[in-house]
């Protein structure tokens, strides 16, 4: 039985903002499967006791002293931005309708 | 006259220090063999010619000042697209990023500026570093200096190309799950990935935050030895870096150069045993095996149980962290933004953004990641692949309580032809079956050539525990007392 399916696939697209094609899906979708059902194996590991490791160095909470550095000026920050307007990122709209006026 | 390109960091950095050559002369050396042989090679996505020179200049002038050189000032190095350079083109080898010069230098760049050396330019690498081969990167695949027909390794193929190309003396890399050992493995360069935490991530696109690791690239052990004394060590700036000290790397090299291993216990790992590899790569291994008994080292085999599930394991947690972290690429602070026609909503730009920004190996990763840690699989595949990585971390403590090192062949197989493994992804995810778990523990492991199989070149991999990065360069360097570097067919 396939690990996951097409309309799955469509919806993982969505969920990860991405506009794929409907040859794109085709293709994805017997890929994805196929690494799905390698992974997990992970599932054969008898770890219910186990403690989980996100991260190799036992590390937390790592603090710096409260103190000013020099940072990017906002036409440095805003350099590499596909679209800028008096000092800020310009973005499409994001909502439906211009309530701005 | 001597070639300049065929001389090691140690020799060149020599040569400059002394003034029987300068700075500029070694440089210009580097670009007129990239300008003569990158065309084939494809190692580099940007040669900074200008900025290369004027590096190489200040570095005559301080020595003409009388100024004390470091041990690498003038050595040039070839520096792997992921990491940030300042005003210099960083791509990660996808579109997405194209043309984006970043406002800043990584925490690696800097240093490579601080010791002197001159970078070259920024190497190829699969897209985001997810790959085994170079070949998914958005700008062509770069090639193997020992047959132009076939893979140098990824991600950071075009680092390790370079280094067998003679283009570069030193280059840097990136290790998440072997990106650095199997490009020196099938290349027949050095490859180091240092203990996690012990080299800055603070500039380095990140792909999966707890297991990337940049590290150094070279031809011998002792000019990577000196290339990660002069990168690693704590950074404020990565709140993961590491608070002590670089180990020792350059002495245990120099150590390791004698040729003598007494008293030094390395375990071969049973699990690796199998199947997995190529019988022309086991045989190589068999020999180095050998030849690290006569020098002195006592061999045992370590059982590690749990190895056999670190590649499924890392295929749920490397695309996790990788979905989470690729979220940044929305169109809206760098790159590239498609389909805002005034008309379409800031999703809709997105979406178009990404599907056209992103190549296939990273939009199946993102799935496979979005997938891993959605609701209702969570415990199962993220959840289950994270209690499996103690499991390994748990093996590899075990094994070191009755060992200084474990060894393996790096990789399963040789070089592969180009598009070999292209059509099913899981068989590129292979490449990577003998490294990844030294990146799921957090300890070091480099690759070091030990022979050929077909007339292609085989690695050994050395792994040893965490903060313990001096002991696998005393053994590496050992095994290239005895071995020797391999020299790739002339261009």
């Amino acid at each position: 039985m396939a690990a996951i399916s097409r309309e799955e696939v469509a919806h993982l697209a969505r969920l990860s903002r991405l506009a794929v094609t409907e040859e794109e899906l085709d293709t994805f979708a017997g890929q994805l499967d196929v690494i799905l059902q390698a992974v997990a194996q992970v599932g054969e590991v008898a770890a219910a006791d186990i403690p989980p490791t996100s991260h190799s160095v036992p590390l937390t909470n790592v603090f710096r002293d409260d103190v000013v550095t020099p940072c990017l000026t906002p036409q440095e920050a805003l350099s590499g931005a596909p679209d800028a307007q008096e000092q800020r990122f310009r973005v499409p709209r994001i909502l439906d309708e211009d309530v701005a006026s | 006259m001597t070639d300049l390109t065929k001389l090691t960091a140690v020799e060149i950095a020599g040569l400059v220090a002394s003034g029987e050559t300068s700075a500029v002369e070694v440089t210009q050396a580097h670009l007129d063999r990239i300008a003569a042989v990158d065309g084939r090679v494809n190692a580099f996505l940007h040669v900074d010619t200008e900025g290369a020179l004027a590096a190489a200049r200040e570095v005559d002038t301080r020595r003409a000042a009388g100024a004390e050189l470091g041990p690498l000032a003038g050595v040039p190095v070839a520096v792997k697209d992921v990491l940030t350079t300042k005003g210099v083109p960083t791509t990660v080898g996808s579109k997405i990023l194209e043309g984006w010069r970043p406002p800043y230098d990584s925490t690696i760049v800097q240093r490579l500026r601080a010791a002197g050396t001159v970078m070259l330019g920024k190497t190829n690498m699969d897209e985001f570093a997810m790959g085994s081969s170079t070949e998914y990167s958005a700008y062509g695949p770069s090639r193997n200096p020992w047959d132009t027909d076939r893979i140098p390794g990824g991600s950071g193929g075009g680092s390790a190309a370079a280094l067998a190309a003679y283009e570069a003396p030193l280059a840097i890399g990136s290790d998440t799950g072997g990106s650095i050992r199997q490009p020196g493995a099938v290349t027949g360069t050095v490859g180091a990935k240092p203990t996690y935490g012990g080299t800055s991530r603070y500039g380095l696109v990140a792909f999966s935050s707890s297991l990337d690791t940049p590290g150094p690239c070279a031809r011998t052990v002792l000019d990577a030895a000196l290339l990660h004394e002069a990168i690693g060590g704590h950074d404020p700036r990565d709140s993961t870096s590491i608070a002590a000290p670089v180990p020792d790397v350059v002495a245990a090299a120099k150590l390791g150069a004698t040729g003598d291993l007494t008293g030094v216990r390395l375990g071969i790992v049973t699990e690796f045993g199998g199947e997995g590899a190529e019988p022309g790569v086991m045989a190589a291994f068999n020999e180095a095996v050998d030849t690290l008994t006569k020098l002195g080292a006592e061999i045992v085999e370590i059982s590690c149980p749990n190895f056999g599930y670190a590649l499924p394991a890392y295929y749920l947690i490397a695309p996790s962290e990788c979905s989470s972290n690729l979220a940044r690429f929305d169109g809206v602070r760098f790159g590239l933004r498609v389909g805002d026609d005034g008309n379409r909503s800031l999703e809709e730009v997105m979406s178009l953004t990404r599907e056209a920004g992103f190549g296939p190996e990273v939009k199946r990763r993102i799935m496979i990641g979005t997938y891993a840690l959605s609701s209702g699989y969570y415990d199962a595949y993220y959840g289950q692949a994270q209690k499996v990585r103690t499991l390994i971390t748990r093996d590899f403590t075990a094994a070191f309580e009755r060992v200084d090192a474990l060894i393996s062949p790096t990789t399963p197989f040789v070089a592969f032809p180009l598009g070999a493994r292209t059509s099913d992804p899981y068989q590129m995810y292979l490449a990577d079956l003998f490294t990844i778990p030294t990146n799921l523990y957090g300890g070091p492991g480099i690759s070091v050539p030990c022979g050929l199989a077909d007339g292609l070149p085989v690695g050994l991999q050395v792994m040893a525990p965490t903060m313990a990065d001096d002991r696998m360069y005393r053994v590496a360097a050992a095994l290239e007392s005895a071995v020797g570097t391999l020299t790739p067919p002339v261009l």
